[in-house]
């Protein structure tokens, strides 16, 4: 069976002719051209990664494929045949499926309910719920999470990684030829992440064309046998992994190498005084959590997910206030019980979840940016175009000094890019003059060019004085940036590393020093 | 372990995959109250009276229906603010058809379901083609109708024979036909909701459209399916209170309410407003509230405005109660 099934591969592969092929496709959106005239050829059993920085043409071109969006102009070719999609259902009934970057489930109805959305089983009229649960059970089976993850349980009751599994399941439950994962490994851990490379591969050997969308390079080396780099719409280069280095192909996406990826750590001498100081504090989520906070440095969080290192950051900050314990601030005692507190108190939160927590995507960019200072403003001042009474300019000060790209801040902001969005958020606790940052997952789904430019700032904000404390759950972002490194697990602090330690070390401690799971990693350890 | 542990076990169990939509807490309390009132201020004599307690049921009837309707467009992120003008059409129109003759009473039906599938046809077109939000989509036929129904009739307006009257006033045995409809109704919403590929699809759409838009669902024959089939509720709520008022007037249906009663009592009922979530069996526990006070309040000679003092009060502590209770849930 699998013998056949691999000859028949071999076949296609010999025969040369791609499972699907685009040609010529171009799509404008008002004010930009989001793919000009792009042609790329899909193979079957081939895993095809398409890496570019946001606003690429990326998520446009397999919005494209999956029949979301219609392009201006441009053919698509599946197995040879000319086909054109006016709604995602047709792309899905021709044997493409996408697993789209955003979370895309129902978080009140189950995880059957949801897998089987659009086409789910039916008897007579009515749903076969039963049938539908089983299905589901068995398309679970096939990912090999089905002891993790109920058919009837509701998807809010998951976690953001088995909501991922749950979003890969019914993107695979759909038969699809051409599979399109765009981000698949954003919310995964380690673990997980090398669950779906296997997964990948198995899919792979069926036959199927996988078209893999990341920003981690590290995958992409690891799971993609091709990689095209879309740059700004037009198409750079289509190479083979085995003929590049990650460095060429940032190098590509970009044109620079990445050495000059992180800014270099703080010396000794630029750490002052304590700003920040916890002693024993927790809530119902965070137990025991102790420490200090210098000012002028970088202290890196990292932990698994589930440790509780977001909880932490909004412990800190307030949103999930600290029930016991203790928090000095300069030297003083102070119970930080609200985020308004916080920011009057001069702290500022750079948080993961842009659409939810970090912009309000409606409104102009110069009102996000001004959203902080306005908020401790009086509720009575005078309202300014581009800033407050002692500084009028601010907007388009700050707007220069996080090299936001736009032709003008009245821009409402949810037409930036993910990038340019979490600039904004930057330029808005910049705004606030804070001297304590929270970044949590500063650079999470940002672009190679934007992820730099966000590390050059926060490391700048060092220097004016500011302590930082950042939450990422990507190693290297950690090791890249901290001068130290605090690591959780099981919702505890678990131990404090010097700067420069190596994934290995972190993930020693992240995982309550067990050695098994040293060797899951491997696949992101590879940087 | 005993018997008696297991099966209180299982009993539990039962009860909870029963899942009893939490209104019911709110109705058993309203029903205690009231027994209470009842007690004091009448001795009892209304709750012993089972043409009373019957009557709550048959007073619910009209609000039931369209609370049904409602409950299905608000479960796909929408409202429906024209069913009051709608009823009122119904009662109008039918009873215009009918004069009074049997014989008209087939095509005064199919001639009231017609009017309302056309309404339920352009506010589910406005909202999903035209875009426009369905709050004012709704609230634009509502005065459309209105209008026409203004411009037309000022009163009482032609009469139904007297064998219509059986939808209001007949029983089955000792249970009133008008009953039995109401259950049929709420079965019938409960089934769509749940065991239809288009309920499936509403809460797909009333969740997040966009994702069940790239799941691949047509989302806007959804919706415009739940548009129509709550007009239909509408006339139907329409059809029954003309049968008991035995003439169709104009006020009917902005009199009783029924554009904010059907939302109120469909969000105590557990629907959350923002759609995605919820069901008809809550509705019914929240329209039968409605008519314990209603009954209860009447029958006492209480003032009528403490009664919507006490619906207002109801309304924000049965949603306020959810709230909480999902906050924890989520915590």
């Amino acid at each position: 069976m699998n013998e056949d099934q691999n000859m028949i591969v071999q076949k296609k592969n010999t025969e040369l002719e791609p499972l699907l092929e685009v040609r010529n496709i171009t799509k404008r959106f008002p004010g930009v051209v989001a793919l000009n005239d792009v042609s790329l050829k899909f193979m079957p059993g081939e895993v095809h990664a398409v890496v570019g920085e946001n606003g690429a043409g990326k998520s446009t071109l397999m919005k494209i494929i999956a029949g979301a969006y219609i392009p201006d102009s441009g053919t698509i070719y599946l197995s040879g045949e000319n086909v054109s999609f006016s709604h995602p259902q047709e792309a899905q009934l021709q044997g493409i499926s996408i697993i789209y970057q955003e979370f895309n489930l129902l978080p009140e109805r189950t995880v059957a309910h949801n897998i089987f959305l659009g086409r789910e089983p039916s008897k007579f009229g009515s749903l076969d719920i039963r049938q539908m649960n089983r299905q589901a059970k068995e398309v679970l089976k096939e990912i090999g999470v089905e002891e993790m993850i109920s058919p009837t349980a509701l998807a809010s009751s998951l976690s953001v990684a088995e909501q991922q599994l749950v979003e890969i399941a019914k993107a695979i439950s759909f038969k699809a030829k051409v599979l399109i994962m765009d981000e698949p490994t954003a919310a995964l851990t380690y673990t997980e992440v090398k669950l779906l490379a296997d997964l990948i591969g198995k899919l792979k050997d069926r036959g199927m064309s996988i078209i893999f969308i990341s920003h981690r390079l590290v995958e992409v080396f690891d799971i993609a046998e091709k990689i095209t780099v879309l740059k700004d719409g037009q198409l750079v280069n289509t190479v083979n992994k085995k003929d590049v280095k990650p460095a060429d192909v940032v190098f590509m996406m970009v044109g620079r190498t990445l050495d000059h990826y992180y800014p270099p750590l703080g010396k000794a001498e630029d750490f002052g005084e304590v700003v920040l100081k916890i002693k024993d504090a927790s809530n119902e989520i965070i137990k025991d959590i102790n420490f200090e906070l210098r000012k002028g440095e970088i202290l890196g969080i990292a932990g698994l997910q589930g440790s509780g290192r977001t909880e932490l950051a909004q412990a800190l900050f307030g949103v999930m206030p600290f029930k016991s314990g203790t928090m000095e601030l300069h030297g003083k005692a102070i119970a930080i019980k609200s985020p308004t507190k916080a920011i009057k108190n001069k702290m500022g939160f750079v948080t993961e979840d842009r659409k939810s927590e970090g912009i309000t995507p409606r409104q102009p960019i110069r009102d996000n940016m001004l959203l902080t200072v306005r908020a401790i403003q009086s509720l009575f001042g005078p309202i300014l175009k581009d800033g407050i009474r002692k500084s009028p300019k601010l907007v388009p000060m700050l707007g220069k000094q996080v090299d936001i790209r736009t032709d003008s801040f009245d821009r409402e902001a949810q037409y930036l890019s993910g990038g340019n969005q979490q600039k904004v958020v930057l330029a808005k606790w910049l705004a606030s003059d804070a001297d304590v940052f929270i970044f949590d997952e500063p650079t999470r789904g940002i672009d190679v060019e934007s992820k730099a430019s966000i590390h050059d700032m926060i490391r700048e904000l060092t220097k004016r004085g500011v302590a930082v404390l950042m939450v990422s759950s990507e190693l290297p972002e950690i090791i890249g940036m901290s001068d130290r490194i605090l690591v959780m697990s099981d919702r505890k602090l678990a131990g404090e590393l010097a700067a420069k330690s190596s994934e290995q070390e972190i993930m020693l401690m992240a995982t309550g020093h067990s050695n098994t799971n040293i060797k899951n990693t491997a696949l992101a350890g590879k940087e | 372990m005993t018997t008696a542990t297991v099966s209180g076990n299982e009993f539990r169990k039962t009860l909870r995959s029963i899942h009893i939509p939490p209104v019911y807490f709110f109705l058993i309390l309203v029903f205690i109250a009231g027994g209470l009132l009842d007690q004091f201020f009448a001795d009892g004599q209304i709750f012993k009276n089972q043409a009373i307690m019957l009557n709550i049921a048959v007073r619910s009837v009209a609000l039931g229906i369209v609370a049904v309707g409602q409950s299905l467009v608000i479960i796909g992120a929408g409202i429906d603010l024209s069913v009051a003008y709608t009823i009122s059409i119904t009662a109008v129109m039918s009873s215009y058809i009918m004069q009074g003759k049997t014989e008209n009473v087939p095509l005064a039906i199919l001639g009231v379901f017609a009017i309302g599938a056309l309404i339920g046809l352009v506010n589910g077109l406005t909202v999903t083609k035209l875009h426009v939000n369905p709050f004012i989509a709704t609230l634009g036929t509502s005065l459309i109708i209105k209008g026409i129904i203004n411009a037309t009739f000022s009163n009482y307006t032609g009469s139904v024979p007297e064998s219509f009257q059986y939808f209001g006033y007949g029983t089955i045995g000792p249970v009133p036909v008008s009953i039995i409809i109401l259950l049929l109704v709420v079965l019938g919403g409960w089934f769509l909701l749940a065991r239809t590929k288009f309920g499936s699809h509403l809460y797909g759409v009333g969740g997040n459209a966009e994702v069940a838009r790239l799941s691949g669902v047509r989302t806007d024959r959804v919706l415009i399916g739940a548009y129509v089939i709550c007009s239909m509720t509408a006339v139907l709520a329409g059809l029954f209170l003309v049968s008991q008022m035995q003439s169709g007037a104009p006020w009917v249906g902005p009199n009783g309410v029924y554009d904010l009663n059907s939302i109120a009592t469909t969000v105590i009922g557990g629907t959350a407003l923002s759609g995605g979530k919820g069901g008809v069996w809550g509705t019914l526990g929240g329209v039968l509230i409605f008519g314990v006070l209603e009954t209860v309040f009447n029958q006492l000679g209480v003032n009528p405005y403490l009664k919507t003092v006490l619906q207002g009060a109801i309304i924000v502590l049965a949603v306020a109660s959810y709230t909480i209770r999902s906050k924890k849930e989520a915590a």
